[in-house]
C-alpha cells in the first residue's frame, strides 16, 4: 500500500512546525498566569541555615515566595524513584528523601531551594534575587572516586560509605575459571564521562487550577504523562484523577525528559496553593543545572581469550555516579540495564559484573538515549580492539570469531536476557561490505599524503529495546509497569482516531502509526488522527523512552485494530448475510470468501452508528482499546563502522565517513527511521568528540552553558550512509518491530574511539579518554611522541 | 523608562511600547504572540530565535526590541506565502529536516538568509552557514540537502 507499512511518506505533523505553529509549553496562551523564578543552590554542598524572603514577597509584582518548609507544611511527599533496585546480599538500595525543594540540606549545585511567583517573568527574576539564603557550606564530592575514597563525606545518613547498592549478575566462578585457563587476558580502564541531553527546548511546566477547585491540568515538557501524572499525584496526595498532564508539541526528550522532576511538582503545588496559572520555563544555564545528566561510569574491565582469539569469560567493575540523590530510573540504568547487555553480539560463556552506585554533589543521573545500552557497549567494544591488538589479529576478524551465529537463536546469554532473533554475522558482513572494509588500506595511504592520520572503527550492539516487560521489571524491583495503550475510534464515516499513552516529541508518531492504521484497515493517511499526550484524551499508558513506541505501543495499536476489525467483521457478516467465519477482510473491503459480495469499512463503520441494524449482542460503536504488555524485549542489533582523519599537528579529529547497518525489525516509514539513526551518531559523535559536564573538585559545573559545553555542529558531522536489515523481524510482538532510536547513540562512541585509536596507533597512542577534543588528541600525540624520544 | 517603537513584522506595520530590556525575541512572543521563534538558550549560542531584521539573520535573544526600531522584521510565521509554504519549507518537508520541530524556525530563517545572499551554495557552503544552528535532533544530513534541493528549486 502507498501510505502503509513499509511507505516513505512525508510527515503528516510538519506543517505547522515549518509555519511557527507548534504548540509548546513555552507558548501556551495562559492569561494571568504567575511565572516561576526558581533559587537554587549556589553550594555543591551545604546547610540551610536560614531564609529570609521578605524582600522578595515585597518587591513589585510578586504574589508569593514558597520553600521547603511551606511544602513540608502542607504535607508534600517525597520524590520517589519508580524503579528502586536491590543490592546482591539482598538488602534494599538506599533511597534517601529528595525534596522537590530543599528542606534542610542542599546537595548539588542547582538544587531547588525556594520559587518565586510573580506577575511576568522580569519580575519574578528581580525578586529571586532578592530572597537570602544563608548556606552553611559542607565539604563536597565531584566524583564517584571522590565519593568512594576512605573518609570521604557522607552525603545521606541513609547511605553509609555514598553507596546507593552493590549491583552484581553472572556468574563469578565461572569467569574465575575462565580467567585461570585463558591464553590471553586484555584488561582496561574506562572512563564514559557525564554528559547532557540538551534538547533545544528548555524543560517547561505550566499548571491551570481547575474552576472546581479540587482538579488541575499540568502542561509538561514530557515523555510520559501517564508516569508524570502518577508521580505528582502521589507526592501531593491526591486521586491521580484530579490530575490532568497535558504533554503538547515537546522539543526532544531524549531521554532525560522522561523522567520525574522537582518543578513539576512546585508548579502543580503552587497553582493549586495560590490557585492561579502558573508557568515556570528553564534557563540554558538552569536546565545544565537541573536536567538530570547521564553516564558517568568508571569501569575496570577484563576479557579471557583462548589462543584463537575466542572470548572465554569477562569480568566488569563500574562505579556509577549517581549524583545527589536517585533519579526516577537512575539506579536501575547502571545496574539492571547497563549489566544485561554486557554479552553483546558475542557467545562469551562467562560474564560478571558489578556495579556500585554512588552519590555526589552532583546533578542526578538518569536515562539519556541508549541509558546503559552506550556504556555496555564502550566496554565490550575496547576490549574487542584491545584484544585483537594484543593477538595480532584484524579486528574484524576477531569479532567474526565471536559473534553469535543464528542458528543458535534463540540466544541465552549467560547475563540474563534471552535474545529471540537476530542474524548477527550477516549484518556484521552487510556492514563491512558498506563501510569498504576491504578498501580502506588504500584511503589510509590517501589521507597520508596530505598529513592525516587516518584510522577506522568498528562497533557492534544489541539493544533492549522495547521497554519492557512488566513481569520482569516488577521482579526487578519496578514500582510501575512498561505495557502501552491504545484505543482505536471509528466514526460513523469510517475515519479513524487513534489515542496512544506513547508520547512523539520528535519521532513521527503520526505518521508512524497512522501509517500501521492505513495498512491495517485501508483508511488512506488524510483520514487518521493520531492522539498522544494527554491523559484526559488516551488510555492509561507508560510513554516513550527506551525505543518502545513502535515495539510496544505499535503493538498495543495493532491489537485494539484486531479488535475493530473482528466487530466489524460481525457486522458485515450480519449484513452479508454470512457465516462469520467466511468473511474476510482486506483492503478496507470485508468480502465473502469465495462471492463478489462484500460491504466496505465505511459502510460498516456507518451501520455501527446508526444501529439500526446491528446483529444481536453487539453494541454500538465502533472502537476499542488494547493494553499491550511486551513478553520480551525486541532486539535490535547493528554494526556501525566510522573512518576518521587525525591532524597530528592539531589534534583536530575529522569524521571522514560512517556506515551502519541496523536490524531494528520491521521497518513502518523508512525516511523517519533513517532520521533517527543519524540522530542517534550525531549525538554519539557529540559524545565521543565534544561533550562533557565538567564538575570542579568543590562540585561547580564549569560546563552550563551552550558556550562550555559543546554541541556537534553542521560542518562537523560528515554524511551518514545506513541501511536496515530487516531479514529477522521481532518473533514476539505483532508488527515485529525492534527500537530504532537509540542505536546510533549506543555504537557511535565506540566506533569513533576505536578508529582514532586505530589511527594513532603508529603514533604510539593506546589510549583516549571520551570527549577526544583536538586538546586531548594533541597531548596525547605529544606525549607518546616524548616517550618514544626518551626510550629511544 | 518604556519606549515607543514603530516596526513592521512579516509585512505588517507595528508600534509598541517596551520596556528597554525587553528582548526582541519576548517581544514577538510576548507582545506580539508570534511564538513560532523559540528560545534554546538565550545566549546566542544555538540560534533557534533567528529572525530577519532588514534582510540579515540576527539571534532575537540577543537584539533588544528598541534596535528593531524602524525595521523590517521577519519572523518564521512570515516565510509562507499567501498560505503556501515557500520553497524552502516545502524542501524540509521532502528531505525530513526537522524531527521535534523546536530548532526549525531558526534554520528556516538562517537559511532564507542564506540563499538570499548565495542562491547557489555548495554543501560546504551550506554547512558552513548554518554552522552557528544547532540541530539536536538528527545530523543535519537532511537540512544541508533540503536547503540545496530549494536553492535548485527557486533557480528553476
Amino acid at each position: 500500500m502507498r501510505e502503509g507499512i513499509g511507505a516513505r511518506v512525508l510527515r503528516t505533523e510538519d506543517r505547522r512546525f515549518l509555519t511557527g505553529r507548534g504548540e509548546f509549553v513555552a507558548d501556551l496562551a495562559l492569561p494571568g498566569a504567575l511565572h516561576c523564578a526558581i533559587v537554587r543552590s549556589p553550594h555543591a554542598h551545604a546547610r540551610i541555615r536560614a531564609l529570609d524572603a521578605r524582600a522578595a514577597v515585597e518587591a513589585p509584582g510578586v504574589a508569593a515566595v514558597l520553600t521547603g518548609a511551606d511544602m513540608a507544611a502542607d504535607g508534600v511527599g517525597p520524590m520517589r524513584t519508580l524503579w528502586p533496585i536491590r543490592s546482591h546480599d539482598g538488602t534494599p538500595m538506599a533511597e534517601p528523601p529528595r525534596w522537590a525543594l530543599a528542606r534542610d540540606t542542599v546537595r548539588h549545585v542547582g538544587e531547588p531551594v525556594a520559587v518565586v511567583l510573580a506577575d511576568g517573568r522580569a519580575a519574578a527574576l528581580d525578586a529571586a534575587e532578592r530572597v537570602e539564603v544563608d548556606y552553611e557550606p559542607l565539604p563536597a564530592l565531584a566524583s564517584a572516586a571522590d565519593a568512594a575514597a576512605d573518609g570521604a563525606p557522607h552525603l545521606h545518613a541513609a547511605a553509609p560509605g555514598n553507596v546507593c547498592f552493590r549491583w552484581q549478575r553472572g556468574d563469578a566462578a565461572a569467569v574465575e575459571r575462565a580467567f585461570a585457563t585463558a591464553a590471553h587476558v586484555v584488561e582496561l580502564h574506562l572512563r564514559n564521562p557525564r554528559i547532557a541531553g540538551c534538547a533545544l527546548e528548555p524543560r517547561a511546566v505550566a499548571a491551570l487550577p481547575g474552576a472546581d477547585d479540587a482538579s488541575l491540568t499540568l502542561y509538561a515538557t514530557t515523555q510520559v504523562p501517564h508516569h508524570l501524572r502518577r508521580l505528582v499525584a502521589e507526592e501531593l496526595g491526591w486521586p491521580e484523577v484530579a490530575l490532568r498532564v497535558i504533554a503538547p508539541d515537546v522539543g526532544g526528550g531524549f531521554g532525560y525528559k522522561g523522567k520525574h522532576y522537582p518543578e513539576e511538582t512546585i508548579v502543580a503545588w503552587a497553582a493549586r496553593r495560590l490557585r492561579r496559572p502558573v508557568r515556570w520555563v528553564a534557563t540554558r544555564t538552569e536546565s545544565f543545572v537541573s536536567d538530570l545528566q547521564a553516564r558517568d561510569h568508571d569501569t575496570r574491565c577484563a576479557l579471557a581469550l583462548d589462543r584463537d582469539g575466542r572470548f572465554l569469560g569477562l569480568r566488569v567493575d563500574t562505579r556509577a555516579n549517581l549524583g545527589a540523590y536517585v533519579s526516577t530510573v537512575g539506579a536501575a540504568i547502571p545496574s539492571a540495564i547497563y549489566s544485561a547487555l554486557l554479552a553483546g553480539v558475542y557467545a562469551t560463556p562467562a560474564i560478571h559484573v558489578e556495579v556500585t552506585g554512588l552519590f555526589t554533589n552532583t546533578v542526578p543521573t538518569d536515562a539519556y538515549r541508549g541509558a546503559g545500552r552506550p556504556e555496555a557497549c564502550f566496554v565490550l567494544e575496547r576490549l574487542a580492539d584491545e584484544a585483537a591488538r594484543a593477538l595480532g589479529l584484524d579486528r574484524a576478524e576477531i569479532r567474526r570469531r565471536n559473534l553469535v551465529p543464528v542458528s543458535a537463536m534463540p540466544y541465552r546469554t549467560p547475563i540474563g536476557p534471552t535474545y529471540d532473533c537476530g542474524d548477527f554475522p550477516r549484518v556484521f558482513a552487510r556492514a563491512l561490505a558498506l563501510g569498504d572494509y576491504a578498501g580502506f588500506d588504500a584511503r589510509r595511504a590517501a589521507s597520508a599524503t596530505r598529513g592525516r592520520a587516518r584510522g577506522i572503527g568498528i562497533a557492534c550492539f544489541v539493544e533492549s529495546s522495547g521497554v519492557a516487560p512488566s513481569k520482569l521489571a516488577g521482579a526487578l524491583g519496578a514500582r510501575a509497569g512498561f505495557f502501552e495503550s491504545a484505543e482505536v475510534c471509528v466514526d460513523a464515516t469510517g475515519a479513524v482516531r487513534a489515542a496512544l499513552g506513547t508520547h512523539s516529541h520528535g519521532q513521527g508518531h503520526a505518521t508512524t502509526f497512522a501509517q500501521i492504521l492505513a495498512s491495517r484497515l485501508g483508511v488512506p493517511l488524510a483520514r487518521i488522527r493520531i492522539v498522544e499526550g494527554d491523559t484526559a484524551a488516551v488510555p492509561y499508558g507508560t510513554g516513550t523512552f527506551g525505543s518502545r513506541s513502535l515495539a510496544v505501543g505499535g503493538s498495543a495499536l495493532h491489537a485494539a485494530t484486531a479488535k475493530v476489525i473482528d466487530k466489524g467483521r460481525r457486522i458485515a457478516a450480519h449484513r452479508l448475510e454470512a457465516a462469520e467465519a467466511d468473511v474476510a477482510f482486506a483492503d478496507g473491503r470485508y468480502a465473502v470468501a469465495g462471492t463478489d459480495r462484500a460491504i466496505t469499512f465505511g459502510e460498516v463503520a456507518r451501520a455501527a452508528h446508526t444501529a439500526h441494524d446491528l446483529p444481536s449482542g453487539v453494541e454500538p460503536g465502533l472502537q476499542e482499546s488494547a493494553f499491550y504488555d511486551p513478553s520480551n524485549f525486541a532486539f535490535s542489533n547493528g554494526v556501525h563502522l566510522c573512518e576518521v582523519e587525525v591532524d597530528p599537528e592539531t589534534g583536530v579529529v575529522q569524521l571522514a565517513g560512517y556506515a551502519a547497518v541496523d536490524d531494528i525489525g520491521t521497518v513502518i516509514n523508512p525516511m523517519i527511521v533513517e532520521g533517527q539513526l543519524h540522530g542517534g551518531v550525531a549525538q554519539g559523535a557529540g559524545q565521543a568528540l565534544a561533550e562533557a559536564c565538567v564538575y570542579d573538585a568543590g562540585g561547580q559545573l564549569l560546563s552550563a552553558s551552550f558556550q562550555d559545553y559543546a554541541l556537534p555542529r553542521a560542518d562537523e558531522l560528515p554524511d551518514l550512509v545506513s541501511e536496515n536489515d530487516e531479514s529477522q523481524p521481532c518473533t514476539h510482538n505483532p508488527l515485529g518491530a525492534k527500537g530504532c532510536g537509540e542505536a546510533g547513540t549506543i555504537a557511535a562512541p565506540a566506533a569513533i574511539v576505536n578508529a582514532i585509536l586505530d589511527a594513532l596507533a603508529p603514533l604510539g597512542v593506546d589510549a583516549i579518554e571520551m570527549p577526544a577534543t583536538p586538546q586531548r588528541v594533541w597531548q596525547a600525540i605529544a606525549r607518546a611522541r616524548r616517550e618514544q624520544a626518551a626510550a629511544g | 523608562m518604556p519606549v515607543e517603537i514603530a516596526l513592521t513584522v512579516n509585512g505588517v506595520p507595528v508600534r509598541a511600547v517596551v520596556e528597554p530590556r525587553q528582548s526582541l525575541a519576548d517581544f514577538l512572543r510576548e507582545d506580539l504572540a508570534l511564538t513560532g521563534t523559540h528560545l534554546g538558550c538565550e545566549h546566542g549560542a544555538c540560534g533557534a530565535c533567528t529572525v530577519l531584521v532588514d534582510g540579515a539573520a540576527v539571534r532575537s535573544c540577543l537584539v533588544f526590541a528598541v534596535q528593531a526600531d524602524g525595521g523590517e522584521v521577519v519572523t518564521v510565521e512570515g516565510l509562507a506565502q499567501g498560505g503556501a509554504l515557500s520553497p524552502l519549507q516545502r524542501a524540509f518537508r521532502a528531505h525530513h529536516a526537522l524531527q521535534c520541530g523546536f530548532c526549525t524556525p531558526g534554520f528556516l530563517v538562517a537559511a532564507t538568509a542564506l540563499l538570499a545572499e548565495n542562491p547557489d551554495p555548495t554543501a560546504d557552503e551550506v554547512r558552513a552557514a548554518l554552522s552557528g544552528q544547532i540541530f539536536r535532533c538528527t545530523g543535519y544530513v537532511g537540512i544541508v540537502e533540503a536547503v540545496l534541493a530549494a536553492a535548485k528549486a527557486e533557480r528553476a
